[in-house]
């Protein structure tokens, strides 16, 4: 009898000391972020719309390699290969459909060129869904984006126009291995 | 100046204008002082701190489908939410708001209130009844025992109060107050059954099983929409102000200022404490819906019928024998 008392009490104690609790939190600063007034600090390796980058020469940075469309796990990057007179691969169309895509950023990864990147830019919401698929031309930019001094071709050995074989940054001229014969 | 009658024409717009207005701005209130209370912000886009939110949610409620299930019983289930609201009105007019500032100067008035309460719980019944659907069903019975057996405390808990000030007349109620001091002393118990037994009547929360959105979706109420909803909604909160504008009434002296800190002239002085006291326990029970957590069924109804209606006829006992005692 006695120990039920106690516990009811100890129940009714209880409840009251909630009620103050919660209202003790009435005097302190909401956590609110009030976003459209007041923009949160974005970090820059968030993941979120995907932009093309340039080389440090203004070149596009994609060689249409397929390597991000493949990676993605909800198959949402569509391109076609095409090379121009100087035999620099580039893609013919590249197009992301950004109503799929989730952010996962394995594009990014898997891209050999640092092509492809994520940005900390959010606000993607659209009226109509078939503006959800981005062109190329949508996200092309003409900068670097987050690595500088990066160049595919001037790294790889691939020969284009205006670099032979050779002559790429840490690349001996090829041998002729017919000079090697005694 | 205006002549404040009981009863008079001017009386009547302004009161219902003003629950009307009240019951309105509650919705918007609300949720402000629940995010408060969470450390949120709360509505705050609409208008000046938000405060026009009620009226965008009145707007998108008007504008929805008003839809009636076909498998639902037509008649009870377009009754059933025109009842809450009229109800609730209703009982606002025997509350005594001032020195000749209310609807209803009622003998009965204690009965009256009591009486429209009960008449409250068709609500949610029949909703949930006409429905036809299992969860409205579940939340149909459950207000309905929830409703009836804790109406039965609140009638008894509040008896203390009729034998201390000898009438069913809230005024006179609020009159033998000033005589004799705030109820809330010598009718502690009572008091407290009346608030637990009013948060239930009006299915608040805690007590809000009747609708108990993480079990049964939402009760009574699952398949209305649109306005139907909106009256249900409105309903709520009117009850809500009642049961404030009660308790003051029958415990804290009504218009009387505590303290002698009356203001010059007593009608403005009258409007102002019960106004204030009214508000008061509003953000209480804002704050108990804040803090406190939904209790099992079972656990609701044995708490009623074992403990509260034990106390509140232990409270009217020892009342009753206090005043034979003391002989009148
Ligand atoms: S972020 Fe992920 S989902 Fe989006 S395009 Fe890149 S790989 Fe596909
Ligand atoms: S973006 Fe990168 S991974 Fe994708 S095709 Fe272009 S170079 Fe290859």
């Amino acid at each position: 009898m006695i120990n039920f008392l106690c516990k009811q009490l100890y129940i009714i104690w209880s409840q009251l000391v909630t009620l103050w609790l919660v209202f003790t939190h009435i005097f302190k600063k909401a956590d609110t972020v009030e976003y459209p007034d007041q923009m949160p600090y974005m970090f820059p390796r968030w993941r979120g719309r995907i932009i093309l980058s340039r080389d440090p020469d203004g070149e596009e940075r994609c060689v249409a390699c397929n390597l991000c469309a493949v990676a993605c796990p909800v198959d949402c990057i569509a391109l076609q290969k095409t090379e121009d007179e100087n035999g620099r691969w580039y893609p013919e169309f590249f197009r992301i459909n950004f109503s799929r895509c989730i952010m996962c950023g394995f594009c990014e990864e898997a891209c050999p060129t640092h092509a492809i990147q994520l940005t900390p830019d959010f606000e993607m919401a659209e009226y109509v869904r078939q503006d959800m698929v981005w062109e190329k031309e949508d996200m092309l930019i003409s900068g670097t984006g987050k690595y500088h001094d990066y160049n595919f071709y001037k790294i790889a050995g691939k020969a284009i126009g205006g670099k032979g074989k050779g002559e790429a940054r840490n690349e001996l001229p090829p041998i002729d291995r017919r000079s090697l014969l005694p | 100046m205006f002549e404040f009658v009981v009863g008079s024409p001017l009386n009547i717009v302004l009161i219902l204008g003003a629950v009307l207005v009240a019951a309105a701005l509650l919705i918007w209130v609300e949720r402000r002082v629940l995010g408060f209370l969470n450390e949120r912000l709360g509505p705050n886009r609409v208008g000046p701190w938000g405060i026009a939110q009620s009226l965008a949610d009145v707007g998108k409620l008007i504008t929805k489908e008003d839809w009636v299930p076909p498998f639902a019983d037509k008649l009870p289930f377009i009754v059933a939410p025109i009842i809450v609201p009229v109800v609730m009105l209703l009982s606002f007019a025997v509350i005594p708001i001032a020195p000749g500032v209310g609807i209803m100067d009622l003998n009965i008035g204690l009965l009256w209130v009591l009486a429209m309460a009960g008449l409250g719980s068709y609500s949610a019944m029949l909703g949930g009844l006409a429905s036809n659907n299992k969860f409205s069903l579940l939340g149909g019975l459950r207000a309905a025992g929830q409703m009836i057996s804790y109406e039965v405390f609140m009638g008894i808990s509040i008896l203390g109060i009729v034998i201390l000030s000898d009438s069913f007349n809230l005024r006179e109620i609020v009159e033998a107050q000033h005589k004799h001091g705030w109820f809330v002393f010598p009718q502690f118990i009572g008091f407290i059954v009346f608030v637990i037994a009013g948060l239930a009547e009006t299915k608040r929360w805690p007590f809000d099983l009747a609708e108990g959105e993480s079990e049964i979706i939402s009760g009574f109420n699952t398949e209305y929409s649109g306005m139907k909803f909106g009256l249900f909604f409105v309903g709520e909160y009117i009850g809500m102000l009642l049961l404030s504008a009660l308790i003051p009434v029958l415990f804290f002296g009504g218009w009387y200022a505590p303290f002698g800190l009356e203001l010059p002239n007593a009608i403005i002085s009258g409007i102002f404490w019960m106004c204030a006291k009214t508000g008061c326990w509003i953000f209480f029970f804002i704050l108990v819906r804040a803090a406190l957590v939904r209790p099992r069924y079972d656990q609701l109804m044995n708490y009623g019928w074992l403990v509260m209606l034990p106390l509140s006829l232990l409270n009217l006992l020892v009342t009753g024998a206090v005043v034979l005692a003391q002989g009148n």
